[in-house]
């Protein structure tokens, strides 16, 4: 144990410091959750990643042959820290970023990976996740969106569900039934599909929150050429974990609880309840700390996983946690926040009187999308007690 | 950048997990709950050819002068197997206290025997009030012609019963700060022990009767105040990594057994009532876990945060402790409820970890205000 930086890793921290500082103001965008998707958001959005990328501050463990810069995850690590403590907004690039790019780093072949992997980091092209269907949800393996084989094309005919961003997205990573005989986890292909092809219809769903975050994506007749395939036909299952494991660890990072839970200690400080201010009561100091504590523990445990990456370790139980745990600490949160606000909580987000930029309601609402979305709760606490614990399987 | 425990930490861990499952089996665990002292001495001296007593001690006093870390390491195994007897009180913190706060000639005096084993020493902190902030310590004690005169009433003294020595808090001044530890001798004239009788039998208590007690001015503790501070941040990580190592063996213990119990014609562990309710413990534990390393390393190396770090630790994992051994009783069901299996040893254990030095809401509040809320 020794949590000690190196003096190039402090001067790495100062650097990106002093940019967010600088840089964030003139982004034009206001916090790491704004979630507002209209074309002039997009444009901002995907310009403030770009120089992010050109400062070197997106993705600094990829290879250098992809865009990277192949530096230890130890870095990566430092620039997370200081976009929390900036409240830098986030990457319109995410799902890219942090689900599709690694994954195809470890199965893509190298034509795909020089294709698609420099322009996830410049923004250039922005990725949507094809998973869910109307019929599969936590059984996911039961998907029904056919591609057939034709010469050198597959013939993709379906529909996927839930998917976020594909209103604004260049390209989809889909799973796709490639053979109906085979029991359902053994016929599932990995497919990247362009989002302009011809037969693609994509239909905005409204959010409870009341944005159209998310979508339904039609699929009929769409060509996809077979050099899209991702690793071997039939085998895009365990490409599809490779991916959830991904995803799962971006939806449960620390780093956005911590960023989270600043912001509502500040708010506490703030509000006055009874003549004092919220933090001098001792029933919500109590309900404070205990989600700072487990917001701290999140934290060391975040450091812990980078040093068994670092190590060489497989990830074993405490990875499959992360989701779990980040997830509904983060909807624990705002629950806390939408208290401590009281009526105030009922504001609307562009009401002129709202509280903090009526974010709270907003991410109330939004985090516990983030308990269902990339595997609900429940099927996180199956995979924990079956996968890390060895408990009997129910199915 | 490097967090986790070393490989020589993960040795030491799997060596007091294998000697620990051998010498200190739950047959044992019993038979020792069920003597006199609850002291355990067969075992301890078995210990004692281990140097665990030792652990923490500089070399120059004959210890192996390693960390908090590999202390917490190995006390997170001793809470695993609800090991009985003295050493968390007498190894770790009567240890620390001389060696961060003892005079020389104290050092000299407890030191070496400690590490051999040959000295059992213990803390008393708590009074009639239950409390651990120095405000609360109204034990008296006056300077006179070289000497200390102590008198007070102690609760909740582990094993002051076999005890060589005792770490007294004590009160010198009216003003809040004005308190001290003192080493008093379990022998001297004046002080009356009494164990008590207690839930959880892995652990003894007893109170302390001073009445003019008379100990030399040197074995006057250095610190004041802040030494009773530190004792509390060193005890609540010795606590918190005991709470870690029992909660885990209760969750064993309730995953093994929901893998042979059959009920409906399946074993209960394919139920997902049970697998959620072995899932929430995992996920509270292995983050907690990571918040026990860096609080025990903070110890040493960390001083400006260690107080935040180990209330937060204390807080966090004697809560998780009783919650999950909660929980493991019932997942037994009735035969986690009975005398004759194991599962209520850690039930009775985690209710000491949660309360003795500081309730999690006490450290919560400790909490908020070390952050200047």
């Amino acid at each position: 144990m020794d949590l000690s930086f190196t003096s190039e890793e402090e001067q790495l921290r100062q650097k990106v410091r002093k940019f967010l500082e600088e840089e964030i103001p003139k982004s034009g965008l206001k916090s790491a959750s704004e979630g507002r998707e209209d074309k002039a958001w997009l444009a901002k959005a995907k310009a403030w990643q770009r120089k992010l990328y050109e400062a070197g501050y997106v993705a600094l463990a990829w290879p250098k042959e992809y865009g990277g810069q192949a530096m230890d995850p130890v870095k990566q690590s430092i620039v997370n820290e200081e976009m929390v403590r900036a409240n830098a907004p986030y990457l319109v690039g995410g799902s890219g970023l942090g689900m599709f790019g690694p994954t195809l780093i470890s199965w893509g072949d190298e034509e795909q990976k020089k294709r698609f992997l420099p322009k996830i980091l410049t923004a250039e092209e922005i990725w949507c996740q094809g998973y869910s269907e109307p019929g599969s949800g936590s059984d996911l393996a039961s998907l029904r969106t056919r591609a057939e084989i034709h010469g050198d094309e597959f013939i993709v005919n379906g529909q996927k569900v839930w998917t976020s961003g594909a209103q604004y997205s260049d390209w989809m990573f889909c799973l796709v039934r490639t053979d109906p005989e085979a029991p359902k986890h053994r016929g599932i292909s990995y497919i990247l599909i362009d989002m302009k092809s011809p037969g693609i219809t994509v239909r905005p769903l409204v959010q409870m929150t009341g944005d159209k975050g998310f979508n339904e994506v039609f699929f009929d007749n769409v060509h996809v050429p077979r050099k899209n395939l991702v690793a071997k036909l039939n085998e895009g299952w365990l490409i599809a974990n490779a991916t959830l494991f991904h995803e799962r660890n971006m939806l449960g990072a620390s780093t956005g609880s911590q960023q989270r839970f600043n912001r509502l200690l500040a708010l506490a400080k703030k509000i006055r309840r009874n003549g004092k201010p919220l933090i001098e009561d001792p029933v919500f100091r109590q309900r404070l700390v205990d989600l700072e504590i487990k917001v701290e523990a999140m934290r060391f445990h975040s450091y812990r996983q980078l040093t068994d990456q670092m190590r060489g370790k497989n990830p074993g139980v405490e990875a499959m946690i992360n989701k779990l745990v980040g997830t509904e600490l983060n909807h624990d949160l705002a629950t806390a926040a939408m208290e401590a606000m009281g009526d105030y909580s009922l504001l609307a987000r562009d009401e002129e009187q709202a509280l903090d930029s009526g974010y709270w309601p907003y991410e109330w609402m939004f985090s516990l999308g983030l308990v269902i979305g990339g595997g609900t709760s429940h099927i996180q606490k199956n995979i924990i007690a079956e996968r890390g614990l060895k408990m009997p399987k129910s199915r | 950048m490097d967090f986790g425990i070393s490989e020589e930490q993960e040795q030491l861990k799997t060596s007091a997990r294998e000697f620990l499952a051998g010498e200190c089996s739950t047959t044992f665990v019993r038979k020792a709950m069920a003597s006199e002292d609850g002291a355990a001495p067969e075992l301890y001296a078995q210990i004692a050819k281990l140097g665990w007593h030792g652990l923490i001690i500089p070399e120059k006093f004959g210890g192996a002068g390693l960390t908090m870390l590999d202390m917490a390491v190995l006390l997170e195994e001793q809470g695993y197997a609800a090991m009985p007897g003295p050493f968390l009180f007498s190894s770790m913190l009567a240890a620390s206290a001389l060696k961060e706060f003892g005079t020389d000639e104290l050092r000299q005096k407890w030191l070496p025997a400690l590490a051999e084993g040959k000295a059992i020493g213990t803390i008393a902190i708590v009074e009639e009030d239950d409390g651990i902030e120095p405000a609360s310590i109204r034990t008296r004690s006056s300077k006179s012609g070289g000497e200390i005169i102590i008198n007070g009433r102690k609760m909740f003294v582990p094993y002051a019963n076999v005890a060589d020595f005792i770490i007294v808090a004590t009160r010198f001044g009216d003003a809040p700060d004005d308190v001290a530890f003192v080493a008093v001798d379990s022998k001297s004239a004046g002080v009356e022990i009494k164990p008590l009788k207690s839930l959880d039998l892995t652990r003894r208590v007893c109170s302390v009767e001073l009445k003019d007690v008379r100990v030399k001015s040197s074995a006057e503790l250095q610190g004041g105040g802040d030494a009773l501070r530190r004792m509390i941040d060193i005890a609540s990580v010795a606590i918190a990594a005991d709470s870690l190592g029992g909660a885990q063996r209760a969750l064993e213990m309730a995953v093994e057994y929901s893998k042979v119990r059959e009920q409906f014609g399946k074993p209960i562990g394919s139920f997902q009532a049970l697998k959620h309710a072995a899932a929430e413990i995992v996920s509270e534990l292995e983050p907690a876990r990571s918040l026990l390393w860096y609080a025990a390393y903070a110890l040493d190396s960390e001083p400006k945060h260690a107080p935040r770090a180990a209330a937060m630790a204390k807080a966090r994992l004697s809560e998780i402790y009783s919650r999950t051994t909660d929980k493991a009783v019932l997942m037994h069901g009735g035969i986690g409820f009975t005398w004759e299996h194991d599962i209520h040893l850690w039930f009775k254990r985690s209710r000491f970890d949660e309360s003795y030095f500081g309730s999690p809401p006490y450290h919560r509040e400790r909490v908020a205000q070390l952050g200047g809320y």
